[in-house]
């Protein structure tokens, strides 16, 4: 009974085992930040070396309208062609 | 007495309505100068539904421009909200209607931009157009 107590306590008190954990992920972490690093190193290489951006020879139009659906157009149709035929003073 | 009273206010009446005959044709016509710069080409149909200046504008010009399109964003936003689409969206169904209504010779705006005069071809319109 005597030697069991004691020996419970004396495995508690040694944090050897928590301070080693500790070391080995902080170090984990540094490896992979310096891996992270050279990854993204490797990329950049990567994309200096494939894509070419060439300026557009024509001005870009920007489409304002781009968002009205044609099934719109198609309902408003008729009552367009009428409100034009009422106001034909500013049409 | 009264017979002539009556008589009175049945030319009265009929005067009011000869008046009314001959105002209402005249209040839906162009104004003079509109249709004389409509037919010049120096004003054309936008695709976005409102008239615009081609080539160098003028005060004169662009004042009866923006007059005219006052009146027609007016006239679009009441119409929008009677049928519950947005401004931009009715204007832009009239835009398509004003463009196809073009006669040979008048001007108006191509879905790219540029301003073409019209033939008797079909006019270049979005292809969203009905």
């Amino acid at each position: 009974m005597m030697p069991m107590k004691l020996t419970g306590p004396a495995a508690d008190a040694t944090a050897d085992p928590v301070t080693g954990r500790k070391r080995q992920a902080a170090m984990a972490g540094r490896w992979k930040s310096r891996m992270a690093g050279m990854a993204a190193l490797i990329g950049a290489g990567v994309l200096t070396g494939c894509i070419n951006v060439n300026a557009p020879d024509k001005p870009i139009v920007i489409e304002l309208n781009i968002n009205i659906r044609q099934e719109v157009i198609y309902r408003l149709a008729e009552d367009a062609a009428d409100t034009i035929e009422e106001n034909a003073d500013i049409f | 007495m009264t017979f002539s009273v009556r008589k009175m206010m049945l030319a009265a009446a009929a005067g009011a309505a000869v008046a009314g005959a001959f105002a209402a044709p005249a209040m839906a016509q162009r104004d003079p100068a509109y249709a004389a710069a409509r037919e010049a080409g120096r004003v054309g149909e936008r695709v976005d539904g409102y008239l615009g200046i081609v080539g160098q504008a003028t005060p004169e010009l662009q004042r009866l421009v923006d007059d005219i399109n006052i009146k027609r964003r007016a006239v679009y936003a009441r119409k929008a909200q009677a049928n519950n689409a947005t401004i931009e969206e009715y204007a832009l169904t009239a835009g398509c209607q004003a463009i196809a209504r073009t006669v040979p010779g008048e001007k108006y705006q191509a879905p790219d931009g540029t301003w073409m005069t019209r033939t008797s071809a079909p006019p270049v319109r979005d292809p969203r157009c009905p």
